[in-house]
């Protein structure tokens, strides 16, 4: 929301303060905000606390080697970042993935994407002062870890989506568990609606706050549901099918207000629209072998590649040159939290200190993928 | 303010109506929204992946631009190598003619061998339909120097802001005409030469 005011280099008046990096809920990640009263004039984001180098760290490792440490710069989207990557390898050497796991993929990333929502919902929820999000979607998020973990056998770092496929397979009779918990995981996301959503204490706080418009959304290089809330329904599952998405029946949530319920809403549209992927991939996984023999080490071809996929933060791209040898020779990780940090300081100008929250924590931001 | 839906709020409205007396009367009153369902988008049938789209946006670029290089035409990525002069005339005719308005990444190689920086935008189309799946990949070439230059292009797409600031620490690549070109996400201590160049090596290395 942009008011009327105007920036006065007025000394006196202008108190610059930081939030974090020792605040508790805003991450490794430091916002500087230039305060008038209780008015931001102006915020300048300051990353970098958690940067690790992982595109160098690319460089000196090889193509499987690579898989477990570039997860960890969102491990709440393991599979989402991945997934990504091991397209544009496997795009690099031409690989043919076997069709169960390419569905086994998209299981993968779809549970991904409901657990790093439900985190999303529930760090909003706490910061906005409605608790029961937080204890909410912390217990039904572990449901879906739980599942991940039966498949992938780790708990969150699945470390599952490598290139020419999968890990491993799926144990048998997963099913059941599977359609348990999405079965009682739709009727959660009704509860979600009424006690969070349709909340006139969060109503109050989030309607018309933080407005974004398509044309900044899309000027700034917003992804994820911050695009989609903006009025654009912009998904790369659609915009570009990869893997077996284009076998799906679903659909691209999205509103057309830009404020900060909007963006919270679509975030649980889309776990709706994940459990629809889900339910038909688990009932229509097709059998066969779930991974190419790669070899430890890989020799990917020399060239370029540009790869895209929607993770549960908006659109995650790897752009990896590759010269012939067992080693990427320049990885260039596109994350989409980064993307979305050129928003912060858009929509922090000018409103209040009290709408902070709902802002920032609605923008499903994670300083640590920021930092990659 | 909305009204509360009243049939499933009914507990609710007491506290609504407090919480609406004490908007505070500093800040606008939010207009009126009206809140939908969410819409589902089914949008057209994805295109196949074949380079005929692909191959006509590269026929466009070249043939207004003679000093433009297609470097590779694929199903859905088209490369152009432009001159750091012109780079800024093709852009703009890239995000207002062709329509791509959607600026995903920018990266940097440092192709040492060859003694030269490579900057490349990535962008892709969100507002024209038809065309949400192509990415241009625009790049430039520079001489590989202590502190090479190249034209900014923030006015252009204004997502470039963090992005270059990036390569600019990453690579030591300086552009021209940035806003604001500092560091991002090194530590403000850091004393050596930009980390992501092939001649620094990662200590234990």
């Amino acid at each position: 929301m942009s008011t009327a005011f105007e920036y006065s280099p007025d000394a006196d008046r202008i108190m610059s303060v930081s939030l974090g990096p020792q605040h508790p809920g805003a991450g490794h990640f430091r916002i500087r905000l230039w305060l008038d009263g209780d008015l931001v004039v102006k915020a300048d984001p300051d990353p970098g606390y958690v940067h690790r180098g992982e595109e160098k760290m690319s460089e000196y490792r090889n193509y499987i080697q690579n898989v477990p440490h570039l997860e960890r710069p969102v491990i709440l989207d393991s599979s989402g970042i991945l997934f990504a990557y091991s397209l544009a390898v496997d795009q690099l050497m031409g690989n043919k993935i076997p069709p169960r796991a390419e569905y086994l993929r998209v299981i993968m990333a779809e549970l991904n994407r409901i657990i790093s929502h439900e985190y999303y919902l529930g760090i909003l929820g706490l910061f906005v002062g409605q608790t029961t999000m937080i204890t909410w979607c912390m217990g039904d998020r572990d449901l879906f870890i739980d599942l991940g973990a039966r498949i992938a056998g780790a708990r969150v770092t699945f470390a599952y989506i490598i290139p020419g496929g999968v890990r491993n397979d799926m144990p048998e009779g997963l099913q059941v568990q599977a359609f348990e918990t999405l079965d009682w995981f739709d009727k959660r996301m009704d509860e979600y609606e009424k006690i969070f959503f349709k909340n006139p204490l969060w109503e109050e706080r989030s309607k018309g706050v933080g407005v974004l418009s398509r044309e900044d959304a899309i000027k700034l290089g917003a992804t994820g549901t911050v695009l989609r809330a903006s009025g654009v329904a912009h998904d790369i599952r659609k915009a570009e099918p990869y893997g077996a998405y284009p076998e799906f029946d679903f659909a691209v949530a999205s509103l057309k207000e830009g404020d900060c319920w909007a963006r919270g809403y679509v975030a649980l549209q889309e776990m709706r629209e994940s459990v629809k992927i889900l339910r038909q991939a688990f009932k229509n996984i097709p059998p066969g072998p779930v991974r190419l023999k790669l070899g430890p080490q890989p020799r990917v071809p020399a060239g370029e590649v540009y790869a895209r996929t929607e993770a549960a933060h908006g659109e995650m791209s790897y752009f990896i040159v590759s010269d012939g040898s067992p080693k990427p020779y320049r990885l260039k990780l596109g994350v989409p939290s980064f993307k979305n940090m050129r928003v912060i300081p858009h929509l922090l100008k000018g409103i209040h200190i009290a709408d902070i929250p709902p802002v920032y924590w609605g923008l499903n931001y994670w300083p640590v993928e920021a930092d990659h | 303010m909305q009204p509360a839906d009243s049939e499933k709020n009914a507990g609710m409205n007491a506290g609504q109506k407090r919480a609406v007396a004490k908007t505070p009367p500093v800040t606008p009153a939010p207009s009126v929204i009206e809140v939908g369902p969410s819409v589902p988008t089914k949008g057209p049938a994805p295109a196949p992946p074949d380079t005929s789209r692909t191959f006509d946006l590269a026929d466009e670029i070249a043939g207004r631009f003679p000093s433009a290089k297609i470097d590779y035409v694929r199903p859905r990525r088209v490369k152009v190598t432009v001159p750091p002069d012109k780079i800024k005339v093709v852009a703009l005719y890239i995000r207002d003619v062709l329509g791509f308005d959607h600026l995903n990444v920018v990266g940097g190689t440092d192709y040492i061998q060859q003694k030269e920086f490579e900057v490349i935008y990535f962008v892709g189309s969100i507002s024209r339909p038809g065309q949400q799946d192509l990415v241009i990949q625009l790049a430039e070439r520079v001489e590989r120097e202590d502190s090479p230059k190249v034209p900014s292009l923030t006015d252009v797409w204004g997502a470039a802001e963090y992005h270059e600031r990036e390569t600019f620490e990453m690579l030591g690549i300086v552009f021209e005409g940035h806003p604001d070109l500092r560091r991002l996400l090194l530590p403000e201590d850091w004393n050596d030469i930009p980390p992501l160049r092939k001649d620094y090596v990662s200590p234990g290395r």
